[in-house]
């Protein structure tokens, strides 16, 4: 009887597992939701927008590294060989094998395939306030579109749907006109749909996305449209020049009133080297930080992108900006008996407005966790990019271009400009390269205004305005993209 | 070395006791059977037996595992036999999935390594019991730490992912060996060719059956106490400068680069500081088994417990492990056809770890530490690396602030049925299961080590993980076993499978610690301010994972009279891991085997007792990948900076490939088995290969593609094919030279040849690895090459004439007389990225192990050793700074025209020396003694009468020494991954380990 039980038993078991054993076992969905399934409510935006802001903080790359491009910096670093690709776009020797190159183009996609998720599903529902949201995201995709455009030129274009895989086997580089149409449309479209303020510092206004726009037409030399966009944002009346130019780069500077755009960093969470791009502190704070330092206010960092002499050189005596933008450390170490060792390249000079400060947490990582806002549009920005179009529209109106203008230099405690015409514009450039001095506009302003070749060394004309696209990203494209002309 | 006593008697019956001959217990269940005759009898529990039998009949007594006895009967009615354990490997039980079978009807090829070996290794884990033992197994460590993993890697390296094997211990997976007792292990059988197809789609990288002591029916309570304690010590000291040579070296440097001398006045400087010696101390470890095993007629148990504590090299406490086990495996026959089987293993370990192999770690700072500077200052501070580079700190000030503990707290267990519901016909239900918890805590103090130094702290943090795992298996099956007229065997498997693995992370940051706390050590309840890490995929659920397997198998084995062998299989697996439209897969294999020496034809020759022809071929598959990668889902991350807080939204997590599939490797195996010389001479040879397809792997995409988002990657896909041939060789002796000297002695020999076929990714390569700081990745894998190459400058010498740099292609960075000479690969009269090319790789070409030992009277010894050949290995733990210390080899630098043409000039300036080329790349061979062992055996009659069964001592030294060129700490040490093994950045060594032991039987 007990011996029929358990035959029982077992049968019972063997029946039970192999009825258990259907396919369903290995039909587990996943906890992470299906991306085709979202955008259900007004908070899926909200999180999505969120991912679409993420990688403005790997543009960190692309203020170094416009910055080490141009005559204000040299590359640094530890030795010769630290980060080639730094070194070699400092030299202007750069190859289309470059590291860095290839992170600036992989990330400003990262970055579009974000906001491209958003307005692939625009339309799924309406809610309060979605206008601010789709905003937001069209400055966004935008903002990272410009950059491709400003570093590469014709770049595939893919407009409100993601690139899916096997896309990049199909697409061509789309020309920069185009591709600045679309800029030019959603930077139209987000300054209707956007508010003059946020409730949230770091959030796109209004006035970011104008004067984005405007920017976007100054770069293709549309100075009446320039003109007219910017003067947008100097009526709104929104933002003012910070009298005290030292306190814009400190901590309590950060989201001040001259802030039109701003990259917001952290220093609660860092990364590692094998993910730059997911720090959430501003990563290029610590490559320009002093090397082996030891002493108040600063802290250390790689020494890379250091002033030249010449940068140093080209401000006006009497200059407020002087001592906020370079740091002498020869001359700071001796009065503040600080010690710090000489990198590569050492000139004496660092690059003052964003080095690392003393007092920041910088959990993580402490040279990639740096807390430092990226100040993207300052207001003194926007009124030089302002007088540089009153300056060169059809019909000039030097009198404004020079109102815009001395207003940025009486705050530097600088003599206003008097003269007109060309000796106007040329005036103008050259306080746009001290007043943004640090913050990586000054490559792509000679490239634009076409006069890299008189300050860059080893400029070629033809040739370095743009960078070369990664010879790798044109093979893992399938190999049909033209490389840029010279490389 | 049979006892047998005889006594004239006619038709009798003649009674007897039989024992085991090396221990004396008595051994139940021993077949006695008339030559000739069905009639036959069976040793009662007492290993005592009565047989009717005519005199001048022989009666055959045979036992498992223990050599056959042929006893004529003449005039005795008494015959005690004392049964000897088998010489013949023949009768060896292998296990080979679901089942097990005799050595000699095996037709795929298994290595097999049993109790014995690992008494006499005895590993601190599993693994170092396999390295050298077995022909195409290698096992590399990442790290000679207590407690740090190894990696068993069976016939080479496929896949530039996971290329671990599948490991079941008692049937149950298991992945870290380091939760299992060696001194548990009754076998380790490893199925390398296509006949482990029986396990599918978790089989393609090999299977490793563990399985864990039992007791024996019918034997008494037996108690077995193993003990030894030891002292650890490194294996090896890097040749580095002293204080003055260094102090000469730097000023030299300096003059070079026009600077002023940094030690003016060295003279007096002597010797200095030895960083090595600092940070390396003898280190004890002590480890302690207990077992006590026996059985009944129906029930059979074996329970024990160990306990080990080892200190390590580096840091002692700092780096210590401790584990405690406790074991049992219990079988019950419940009736004659049902038999009911247990098994369990409780772990808890506690591990300290140190910073190990990075740019950074305490080896490597230990390595390019200055040797001016003392390790504490006069002020009893310890001193500060300034001007060493931002990575290079004082090594023992950082194992001082080092504060990185993990538990492991696991049981495994296993419950299997097995029930013969008709004659030949049985069923069996196993169920496995395993849960484990995993604690680390990681406490980082505020610090200062210098200026710049990135390790510098300035807010305490202790992050806290807290992981649960859970996985349980289920195997159902049913067996027919049946043997026709005599001369055909069947066997027939047909079951199913269902594997579930599942699991739950939680991660913590807390800042803010009273003095108090961080006095008495932290934990996450003691910080003010909580992160929880997950916070935002918990709300989804998604801190966890779930992976299935379903699987059905079927295999059938045939023979004809045990000398033509066929076996065939098939098993279907599904997996969660693969969309609906590729979930399943289907993996077959078949072998066969045909033993010669059963034909008439090799009768006649009489030095050859055993030949076997066996041929395997089939297709296996692999799975291991990342979940869901088949489907877009959100689980990137989307992290931004509000108000100075970090806002988490979401975003898409891996690129999806909806089409991902199977990976299939195709695997072949011929082998020929040879015994010779009376049973005292196996020779084993097999060559093999395996030719994966479909590889997944992870290739680069294009950049459009938005992969390089925080939180997702490129797209899992199948696109490559690697292939590794090889040839194994074994030859093993087992003899007696007299009675009083036994002697035994093995080789194995494994030859391999790894080359990537194919890569699918557009640009025709993958690469990984990092050399220096911010340079290229060094290794590649590329068609044509084995995977993991190393690719950069070749060089030619040095330039000894501004004149020769002038004629000559140079980089951009400036060169000058006494630099490194690069070759000029595509010949456009300068050196860029394009000119780099094969440096060499980390593929042995051919890898050896060796073992000897013998028994003289009571004492007994052996030895055993193991070897690569071939093998390449980058050095890369001289930081390329000014002022770090060097290695010896510096002194033969350059210093003038024609002075050298192989050490390039010392540098404090710019140079392009740094950059990665063969200057960096090592032969990395090596011939180890990995163990000696002198033991002696108290003789019976003195341990007797004190009830003792078994009383043995020993000393051994265990890695005692290596032979090789290699200037690194170990050039066995490697880690796991293709695209990032053999890059030293000063591997923790395996240590040299003295030790004394006991082993006792009651």
């Amino acid at each position: 009887m007990k011996k029929y039980i358990t035959e029982k038993i077992t049968l019972f078991i063997a029946m039970l597992a192999i009825v258990a054993c259907t396919d369903d076992f290995i039909n587990v969905p996943s906890k992470n939701q299906n991306s085709d399934d979202f955008f259900n409510t007004a908070k899926d935006y909200e999180d999505a927008l969120i991912g679409a802001y993420d990688l403005l903080q790997s543009t960190y790359l692309n203020v170094l590294l416009g910055e080490i491009a141009s005559d204000n910096t040299l590359c640094g670093g530890e030795n010769a060989n630290d980060t080639p690709g730094f070194q070699q776009i400092d030299d202007m020797i750069h190859t289309a094998s470059n590291e860095q190159l290839r992170a600036i183009w992989s990330r400003m996609y990262a970055g579009v395939n974000r906001t491209n998720y958003i307005l692939e599903y625009q339309d799924k529902i309406t809610f309060n306030d979605k206008d601010n949201i789709i905003g937001q995201v069209k400055f966004l995709r935008a903002y990272y579109y410009f950059e491709l455009v400003k570093w590469f030129g014709d770049v595939p274009m893919i407009v409100d749907k993601r690139f899916q895989f096997g896309d990049q086997f199909n697409i061509d580089r789309t020309p920069k006109a185009e591709v600045y149409a679309q800029i030019e449309a959603d930077l139209v479209d987000a300054a209707n749909k956007l508010p003059l303020t946020q409730t949230t510092d770091g959030k796109v206004t209004k006035g970011a996305a104008q004067s984005l726009l405007g920017k976007v037409y100054l770069f293709q030399n549309k100075f009446d449209e320039a003109a007219n966009e910017l003067e947008k944002v100097i009526n709104s009346n929104i933002y003012s020049l910070v009298s005290d130019f030292n306190s814009i780069f400190e901590h309590e500077g950060e989201n001040n009133s001259e802030s039109v755009f701003e990259i917001q960093y952290t220093d609660a969470e860092g990364a590692s080297f094998d993910c730059l791009q997911c720090s959430s502190g501003n990563v290029a704070v610590g490559f320009s930080g002093i090397r082996s330092y030891d002493g108040p206010v600063f802290d250390s960092g790689f020494s890379f992108n250091v002033p030249t002499q010449e940068l140093v050189d080209a401000f006006e005596d009497g200059d407020k900006r002087k001592d906020v933008t370079v740091l002498d450390i020869v001359a700071w170490a001796e009065a503040n008996n600080a010690k710090y060792t000489e990198g590569y390249e050492h000139t004496g000079y660092f690059n003052r407005k964003y080095l690392p400060r003393k007092g920041d947490k910088n959990l993580g990582d402490a040279n990639l966790t740096n807390p430092n806002n990226y100040r993207a549009i300052r207001y003194s920005d926007v009124l030089l990019m302002a007088a540089e179009a009153q300056n060169r529209k059809t019909s000039p109106d030097d009198a404004k271009a020079k109102l815009y203008l001395n207003q940025v230099r009486e705050r530097a405690a600088l003599l206003p400009i008097t003269i007109t015409g060309s000796a106007l514009t040329s005036s103008i450039l050259k306080e746009r390269r001290i007043e943004l001095a640090g913050e990586g506009h000054r490559f792509f302003d000679l490239v634009r205004t076409a006069e890299a070749s008189k300050f860059i060394n080893g400029f070629v004309t033809d040739k370095h305005e743009l960078f070369p696209i990664p010879t790798i990203e044109i093979d893992l494209a399938g190999g049909r993209w033209a490389q840029n002309q010279g490389y | 070395m049979s006892l047998v006593s005889f006594h004239l008697m006619a038709q009798q019956i003649v009674t007897g006791n039989v024992t085991d001959q090396e221990t004396g217990t008595s051994l139940p269940g021993v077949s006695i059977i008339i030559e000739g005759k069905q009639v036959g009898a069976t040793t009662d529990f007492d290993g005592n037996f009565k047989i009717n039998v005519d005199p001048d009949e022989v009666l055959i007594f045979s036992y498992l595992g223990f050599t056959t006895q042929k006893v004529k009967v003449t005039n005795s009615n008494v015959v005690d036999i004392q049964m000897e354990l088998s010489l013949d490997k023949l009768d060896e039980v292998v296990v080979v999935g679901y089942g097990t079978q005799l050595k000699k009807e095996v037709t795929g090829s298994v290595g097999v390594i049993n109790s014995e070996t690992i008494d006499q290794l005895k590993p601190v884990r599993i693994e170092q019991a396999i390295q050298g033992q077995m022909a195409g197994v290698a096992i590399t460590s990442a790290s000679g730490a207590p407690g740090s993993g190894s990696n068993i890697r069976i016939r080479g390296i496929s896949t530039n992912g996971n290329n671990n094997p599948l490991i079941l211990v008692d049937g149950n997976v298991i992945e870290d060996l380091s939760v299992i007792n060696p001194a548990d292990i009754k076998s380790i059988n490893i199925l390398k060719d296509a006949t482990a197809g029986i396990y599918g789609v978790r089989a393609a990288n090999g299977v490793v059956l563990i399985t864990t002591k039992s007791g024996r029916k019918r034997s008494p309570l037996s108690i077995s106490y193993d003990t030894y304690f030891g002292v650890q010590e490194t294996s090896n000291h890097i040749r580095l400068l002293n204080a003055t040579e260094y102090a000469a070296i730097v000023n030299e440097a300096a003059a070079i680069a026009g600077n002023a001398p940094v030690h003016p006045n060295f003279a007096s400087y002597g010797t200095g500081t030895n960083w090595q010696n600092e940070v390396f101390s003898s280190a004890p470890i002590v480890s302690h088994n207990l077992r006590a095993s026996g059985g009944t007629e129906k029930f059979t148990y074996s329970v024990g417990t160990s306990y080990l504590d080892q200190d390590g090299i580096v840091g002692k406490e700092k780096s210590n492990f401790n584990r405690i086990t406790f074991n049992s495996n219990l079988s019950y026959d419940i009736s004659e056809k049902l038999n009911v089987k247990a098994t369990g293993i409780y772990t808890h370990s506690n591990q300290n770890r140190l910073s190990e192999n990075a740019l950074g770690s305490v080896l490597f700072n230990a390595i390019n530490m200055d040797p001016t500077l003392p390790v504490k200052t006069a002020d009893g501070a310890y001193s500060l690396a300034e001007g060493l580079g931002n990575e290079v700190i004082n090594p023992m000030a950082q194992i001082e602030n080092t504060d990185d503990k993990i538990r492991v707290d696991k049981i495994s267990a296993t419950l299997g049925f097995k029930y013969e519901f008709a004659p030949n016909f049985f069923a069996e239900s196993r169920f496995q299961y395993n849960h484990s918890k995993v604690k680390t805590d990681v406490f980082k103090p505020v610090v200062n080590y210098g200026s710049g130094k990135v390790f510098n702290i300035s807010t305490n943090e202790l992050v806290d993980n807290d992981d649960k795992y859970e996985d349980y298996t289920w195997d159902n099956f049913l067996k027919y076993e049946k043997t026709f007229n005599d001369i055909h065997q069947v066997k027939v498997l047909l079951g199913g499978s269902m594997f579930k693995t599942s699991g739950t992370f939680e991660s913590y940051t807390g800042t803010g610690f009273s003095d108090e706390s961080i006095k008495n050590g932290v934990s996450i309840g003691d910080a003010a301010n909580v992160v929880d890490q997950n916070a935002q995929s918990k709300l989804r659920g998604a801190n966890t994972f779930d992976v299935r397997l379903l699987s059905y198998f079927g295999r059938v084995q045939y023979d004809y009279k045990g000398k033509y062998l066929f076996s065939a299989m098939i098993r279907r697996d599904g997996s969660t891991r693969f969309g609906p439209n590729n979930r399943f897969g289907y993996f077959p294999s078949a072998s066969l085997g045909w033993v010669i020496s059963d034909e008439s034809f090799l009768e006649e020759v009489n030095f050859i007792d055993f030949m076997k022809i066996r041929a395997s071929h089939g297709i296996m598959g692999n799975d291991q990948i990342g979940d869901y990668r088949f489907l877009s889902t959100l689980g990137g991350q989307a992290k931004y900076a509000f108000n100075e807080l970090i806002v988490e939204g979401l975003a898409e997590g891996a690129l999806a490939n909806p089409s991902i599939k199977w990976e299939e490797q195709e695997a072949t195996n011929i082998g020929l088995d040879i015994t010779l010389l009376s049973n005292h001479l196996d020779v084993s040879i097999d060559a093999f290969s395996r030719k994966t397809k479909n590889l997944l792997l992870s290739p680069q995409v294009s950049g459009i593609l938005g992969a390089v988002a925080p939180g997702s990657s490129a797209p899992t896909v199948n696109a490559g094919t690697v292939e590794n041939k090889g040839l194994e060789f074994l030859v093993a002796y087992k003899g007696d030279l007299s009675d009083e000297m036994k002697f035994r002695a093995s080789v194995n020999l494994t030859t391999l040849n790894n080359e990537v076929l194919f890569v699918a990714s557009q640009n025709g390569f993958e690469q990984g690895g990092a050399f220096g700081v911010g340079q290229e990745p060094p290794l590649r894998m590329e068609a044509g090459y084995p995977i993991g190459f190393f690719y950069g400058y070749k060089t030619d010498g040095i330039f000894q004439t501004q004149d020769e740099i002038d004629a000559a292609a140079v980089t951009s960075v400036k060169t000058s007389p006494g630099d490194l000479k690069f070759v000029d690969i595509n010949k456009d009269d300068k050196i860029d990225l394009e000119d780099r090319t094969n440096l060499g790789d980390p593929h042995p070409d051919f890898t050896f192990g060796f073992n000897i030992g013998f028994d003289y009277k009571n004492f007994d010894f052996s030895v055993s050793a193991f070897g690569a050949s071939g093998n390449e290995i980058i050095r890369n733990f001289e930081r390329n700074q000014p002022l770090v210390n060097k290695q010896v080899s510096v002194l033969g630098r350059w210093t003038g025209v024609n002075s050298t043409n192989s050490t390039p000039k010392v540098n404090a300036g710019t140079s392009p020396n740094s950059l990665f080329s063969d200057y960096y790349v090592e032969d990395g061979s090596y011939l180890r003694i990995q163990n000696m062992q002198v033991g002696y055996t108290l003789p019976k009659e003195a341990i007797e009468k004190q009830g003792i069964d078994h009383l043995r001592v020993y000393g051994s030294v265990s890695n005692l020494y290596t032979f090789t060129n290699f200037s690194g700490f170990d050039p066995t040490t490697s880690d796991g991954s293709p695209l990032a093994a053999a890059i030293d950045l000063g591997f923790y060594p395996m240590p040299r380990t003295f030790s004394i032991g006991l082993n006792i039987k009651f």
